[in-house]
């Protein structure tokens, strides 16, 4: 049981990641590649993240504002971006990418654009979550070696 | 050849990891992608396994590395990359004589495309992201046949 209060409320933090779904177990890969030389591993991968993918984001939203829409190069945006999800663990993120995938497959813009925004709006919550999650890690100090949630 | 995820279970353990580190020193690995994400993951990836590494950010970069007298025992090699792509890198790269490993790790889901880049001349695909479990069986791969040899 964790007795300093922040690395209780950072462990709180990195659990409910867990337990809402935001993450799978990918992002403790990550947390066990990480170590004293590299201490700040997951963060820099993750801020690597959030780089390449809010290009890829404002990539199909100028795709979006096209008519008729190209399916072909949604489908190739969205194709980059599940993979770089899928290589953070980003679950929920990778499930939205799947579902706008499907409807680009089946050229149904309605859908892209239904499906894109749900997953714009998991991005946000995802990003918001673990930006707040590694600036109290940062304050908090390195902690106690990954654990897989139960 | 073998696709998909087939792997031993092998996963780093504080009692292996120095002989695992230790055997693995004089091993070359350059990895070829042009996500800054993927090649900082896999370069840390390797590192644990005590591979010296090498990134390129795409298949020409890769090829010119070659032409350039460098070599490799494992080459890591995406398949979407601007300016060559994976498939077509692997192709020349095996024209030209080379005979690293060379492992194919992408997101690809059609069986077709991943069909169209073994035969390229890939000695493995894997689905990103590359697990330790992975890369264990392709250490344990390369090792075997560099005893071949």
């Amino acid at each position: 049981m964790e007795r300093n209060p922040m690395r209780r409320q950072l462990a709180i933090m990195r659990k409910s990641l867990f337990d809402q779904g935001h993450l799978d177990e990918q992002f403790i890969e990550l947390e066990e590649l990480q170590d004293d030389a590299n201490p700040n591993f997951v963060e820099e991968v993750v801020a690597l993240y959030f780089r390449d993918s809010a290009r890829l984001i404002l990539n199909m939203e100028q795709a979006l504002e096209g008519k008729p829409f190209d399916f072909n190069k949604l489908d190739g945006y969205m194709h980059q971006f599940k993979g770089s999800s899928t290589s953070i663990g980003a679950k929920k993120v990778k499930a939205e990418s799947t579902l706008f995938r499907e409807y680009c497959r089946s050229g149904n813009a309605e859908g892209c654009v239904r499906a894109f925004q749900q997953l714009k709006k998991e991005y946000g919550t995802l990003r918001k979550k673990l930006e707040a999650y590694f600036q109290l890690a940062r304050q908090t100090g390195p902690m106690e070696t990954a654990s897989r949630p139960k | 050849m073998v696709s998909g995820n087939s792997a031993s279970s092998s996963s780093l353990s504080m009692k292996s990891d120095e002989d695992i580190v230790n055997n693995n020193n004089n091993l070359r690995v350059l990895v070829v992608d042009d996500s800054p994400m993927i090649r900082k993951l896999h370069d840390m990836y390797l590192k644990k396994f005590g591979l010296k590494v090498q990134v390129a950010e795409n298949g020409k970069q890769a090829v010119d590395l070659f032409h350039f007298g460098a070599s490799f025992d494992l080459i890591l090699m995406d398949k979407e990359m601007p300016i060559m792509d994976g498939e077509e890198a692997t192709k020349e790269l095996r024209t030209m004589g080379v005979t690293s490993m060379i492992v194919g790790v992408t997101s690809l889901d059609s069986p077709n495309e991943k069909q169209a880049f073994m035969e390229a001349g890939l000695d493995y695909f894997f689905t990103k992201p590359l697990t330790t479990d992975n890369i264990s069986f392709i250490l344990q791969e390369l090792n075997k046949k560099n005893n071949k040899n």
